[in-house]
């Protein structure tokens, strides 16, 4: 077990290194200038070399990507003398348009991406398994077809347009909700709730659907299967069968689904939070797409990786938790 | 003492198959009955309309009375309460099922429990005590592995395990032994035999190969298209078959005493 | 994105045979799934009609109307319903005055073409690929393997974002077909390398191989006709996911620049004006959604012609 857990942590490392290259790469290689995105739209051609030698742009690619790896290690400074910029660990570049090292940006907007994602998360996981296993359980039933047809609606739609249309309907013309602004969780949880509840019913209108066509398919394999015919035959009660014996194998690629899907909104729901307006991770790297800011996009792309790499892991520590012959080999 | 009566049992499916089509069975209690018949033949659809475990789309007509009740009218309560407890089933393929997820003594456990008060600790020790005397050697051990830890015959022998945990009057065995290696066979039949004796359990045995139903059934009912072609004792079926049918069934049970024969014959040719 | 990971099906070990005339009338049988293919199919007369249309209807998507819109109310359609009227049939956007009509057809056209695009290369890419990796098995197989999984692991949203917002000035279309495909040929290429492995070994492979038939032979004439079938399957998933990912880019400013219209973008314009002006986003929101939801329908009555037994994962 701790020897897969090492060989699972090195594999996570050396996919997170191909993705900074892979990152970095890009960068590196489009036309696009760093400097000017960092010069703004203003910029002197003396001010533009100034930056240019800061950022280190005028040596070789692979000093720069060692410069970037050294800085997310253990910080780094840009420049040199008084002019220098401090960029402490871990240095994941730093944003001249707005004068912040970007971990530091990043940071400060994982509150309100974390907020979002695990509320919509909670939210589709309730009711998309709920009704996957409703309707597996009654397969053909007009609950089934109507749950069924719904799934498929909310799977298609784009969800900014659901976004739109929740703050027409709720705010503007109903108006039950305020405005959603970024209240922290500590200082007024009602607050809070109110400018979370579209951006969770948002994403859990796309999710549930994925996630109760997902429940049902899973729960119509498990339930035709022999050992589930065994637990009948035992003579357990109808309620133990299904939830024992039929949901917790049907779970298991559920889980996985998860884990992918809420390591992604953690590194920032990047549609939604830019439609409401809230300052996540996914607004930062909005906003830098707009003003061009290059450091930031290569850091929020470099975060939000992160999330999904570590989301894989973490699914595959808890597939070897939950079923036993991955356990075994493991 | 009649344990089980079965009588013009009708099973239907929606894709409009008759599997079994007027069955009628008897079954005294402590006894064993060979069912036999090809693939095909009814036999496990039998077992299962028993049980009231058909799948959703098989409808199942006639009488089917156990103990002195009538199964077809008792509802999904009752006849849960009867399932494991009163009639417990053997399937075919032990792999498939037991379930992956959970130990093979929490699930022996979960079937007494589901029939008695009793504690979890109380359980697992039942469910242990019934692992030893299905020959699970360092049972204490094995209790707490997974059924793929398991081989084929071991895993049939927790199967049987978990069947006889409550004493079933009737014990379902639908072809236990035939996912399983020639030698292996061997064990678990004697394995049947040996707690037939010690319970006085009733068994259903259902079965393709008719040298199974020799070495433990003391009736034997073939079948074919889900009709009942021939009954009688083992011995006079086996020694004196009536139908060419069954005459060809006893045919394909190769014997280590008789004279080999230029090629096996099959069904077609001889029924 | 999550519709991506509904949208890619396994789509069975079963191998679905080549029998289209069943196939079809299986289809055409349901009613849903024939009305999703006559909106699919007026979408694509649509689209190809569009010049026609803006022709018929006298306005053409990027000419300016000052005169719908409401100066003295910051350029909000006059009229009712974002300035519907019999000159323009679905209203005006704020400010400039632009048919909204012709630049809903016109935004139908970059949206197909691109889904249907980036969906051939996806398609090709992953099937190639996935072949080799099937079929010759070994370090081809292990690199293949790693790549996929390494590509569906990406965060593809954002890196998608990334890439294109890292190549100012390359049109954008084109830009949009090569990052689409590229993200989305591992979904065609796990696929077609589990169905490759299996028939690699099949019988009906073995036997041409005894009777003397070459590599390439066997791969084109016996392994690439059996997996028509789940291919099929992949890329009617793939076409809503790529036009969902194609508005959500173009959203997101990294699609499809203006003045060439986009239904992605369009919603973006219409986010300051939707308060006062809702039918602006309401209609390319609606479209958009109409859609991809009848690609959906299709896709999965698709997967459940060639496999019934098969499931969305």
């Amino acid at each position: 077990m701790i020897l897969y857990l090492l060989r699972r942590l090195a594999v996570t490392a050396a996919v997170l290194l191909v993705i900074c290259a892979a990152t970095f790469a890009i960068f590196y290689l489009m036309p696009a200038d760093p400097a000017q995105g960092a010069c703004g739209k203003a910029c002197s051609p003396e001010r533009l070399a100034t930056i240019r030698a800061t950022l280190g742009l005028d040596r070789s690619p692979f000093t720069q990507f060692g410069d970037y790896l050294g800085g997310i290690l253990s910080g780094r400074a840009f420049g040199s003398g008084a002019a220098a910029v401090q960029c402490p660990f871990p240095c994941l570049g730093f944003s001249f348009q707005t004068n912040q090292p970007v971990w530091e940006l990043l940071t400060s907007r994982l509150p309100v991406s974390i907020s979002i994602a695990v509320g919509a998360a909670v939210l589709w996981l309730a009711v998309g398994v709920a009704a996957g296993v409703v309707s597996a359980l009654r397969r053909g039933s007009l609950w089934d077809r109507a749950a069924m047809t719904a799934a498929l609606g909310g799977v298609s739609l784009p969800i900014y347009f659901t976004a739109l249309v929740l703050q027409y309907l709720l705010v503007v013309q109903l108006n039950v909700l305020p405005y959603p602004t970024a209240v922290p969780l500590t200082e007024d949880p009602i607050g809070w709730a109110q400018s979370m509840v579209m951006p969770w019913i948002t994403l859990a209108m796309l999710y549930s659907g994925v996630y109760a066509r997902v429940t049902r398919s899973e729960m119509l394999e498990s339930l035709g299967r022999n050992y589930v015919r065994t637990a009948r035959a035992k003579g357990l009660a109808e309620v133990t069968v299904v939830r024992r014996h039929a949901l917790r194998p049907a779970l298991m690629p559920i889980v996985t689904i998860f884990g992918m899907d809420l390591g992604a909104l953690l590194g920032g729901a990047l549609i939604t939070e830019s439609v409401f307006g809230l300052p996540g991770v996914g607004k930062l790297a909005a906003d830098a797409i707009a003003s061009a800011d290059q450091p930031v996009i290569l850091g929020v792309t470099l975060f939000a990786a992160s999330f999904v790499v570590l989301a894989n892991l973490a699914v595959d520590l808890a597939y070897a938790a939950l079923d036993p012959r991955v356990r075994a080999v493991g | 003492m009649t344990l089980l009566t079965v009588r013009n049992l009708v099973v239907d499916f929606s894709s409009g198959v008759r599997a079994v089509a007027g069955l009628d069975l008897d079954l005294a209690a402590g006894q064993v009955l060979g069912v036999v018949g090809e693939s095909g033949s009814g036999k496990s659809v039998t077992s299962l309309a028993l049980l009231g475990l058909l799948p959703r789309d098989a409808r199942a007509s006639g009488e089917i009375r156990f103990d002195g009740r009538e199964l077809t009218r008792l509802d999904q309560r009752a006849l849960r309460r009867l399932r494991g407890n009163r009639i417990a089933m053997v399937f075919q393929d032990p792999l498939s099922c037991l379930n992956p997820y959970y130990p093979v003594a929490f699930q022996i456990a979960e079937a007494y429990r589901a029939h008695h008060r009793a504690g979890r600790k109380a359980a697992h020790r039942v469910a242990v005590r019934m692992l030893e005397r299905v020959g699970i050697p360092e049972a204490e051990r094995r209790a707490r592995s997974y059924p793929h830890e398991f081989s084929g015959g071991m895993r049939q022998r927790v199967m049987i395990a978990m069947a006889l945990c409550l004493e079933p009057d009737l014990l379902i065995a639908d072809e236990p032994t035939t996912a399983l290696d020639v030698t292996v066979q061997a064990q678990i039949l004697d394995l049947l035999r040996e707690l037939r004796r010690e319970t006085g359990t009733a068994i259903m045995l259902i079965t393709h190969d008719m040298g199974v139903v020799a070495g433990l059934a003391d009736q034997v009912v073939v079948m074919r298209d889900g009709r009942a072609v021939e009954r009688g004792a083992v011995r006079d079926v086996f020694h004196r078959p009536q139908q060419p049918y069954t005459r060809g069934l006893l045919a394909c049970v190769p014997r280590i005493d008789g004279p080999l024969p230029h090629r096996l014959p099959t069904l077609s040719e001889t029924a | 994105m999550s519709a991506r990971v509904a949208g890619s099906t396994r789509a069975g070990s079963r191998t679905a045979g080549t029998a289209q005339v069943p196939v079809l009338r299986r289809l055409l049988s349901q009613r849903a799934t024939a009305l999703a293919l006559a909106t699919v199919a007026l979408l694509v007369l649509v689209a190809l009609a569009a010049p026609l249309i803006t022709w018929l209807t006298g306005s053409s998507p990027t000419a300016f109307h000052g005169e719908t819109v409401d100066p003295a109310l910051g350029g909000l359609p006059r009229g009712t319903a974002g300035g519907i009227s019999a000159e323009h049939w679905l209203g005006v956007e704020p400010v400039n005055g632009r048919d909204v009509l012709a630049r809903v057809v016109y935004g139908a056209r970059v949206s197909l073409l691109v889904a249907v695009l980036a969906t051939a290369v996806s398609t090709l890419l992953g099937t190639a690929l996935g072949l080799l990796a099937g079929f010759l098995g070994g370090w081809a197989d292990t690199l293949i393997g790693r790549l996929m999984d390494l590509l569906m692991s990406f965060p593809s949203l954002i890196f998608m974002i990334a890439l294109i917002s890292a190549a100012p000035g390359a049109d954008r279309r084109l830009l949009l077909i090569t990052v689409l495909g590229l993200f989305g040929w591992p979904y065609v290429g796990r696929i077609v390398r589990g169905q490759a492995m299996v028939l690699a070994r099949g019988e009906f492979v073995a036997a041409a191989r005894v009777l003397g038939a070459s590599r390439r032979t066997l791969l084109l004439r016996e392994v690439l006709p059996n997996l028509t079938g789940p291919v099929l399957v992949v890329a009617t998933m793939s076409i809503p996911a790529c036009i969902a990912t194609e508005a959500g880019l173009s959203f997101l400013g990294v699609g499809v620049q203006p003045p060439t219209p986009s239904w992605g973008q369009m919603i973006a314009s219409a986010v300051p004006w939707y308060a006062s002006d809702p039918a602006y986003f309401l209609i390319p929101g609606v479209l958009l959604f109409v859609t991809v939801l009848a690609f959906n329908v299709l896709g999965d009555a698709v997967r459940d012609a060639l496999d019934p037994r098969s499931k969305p994962r």
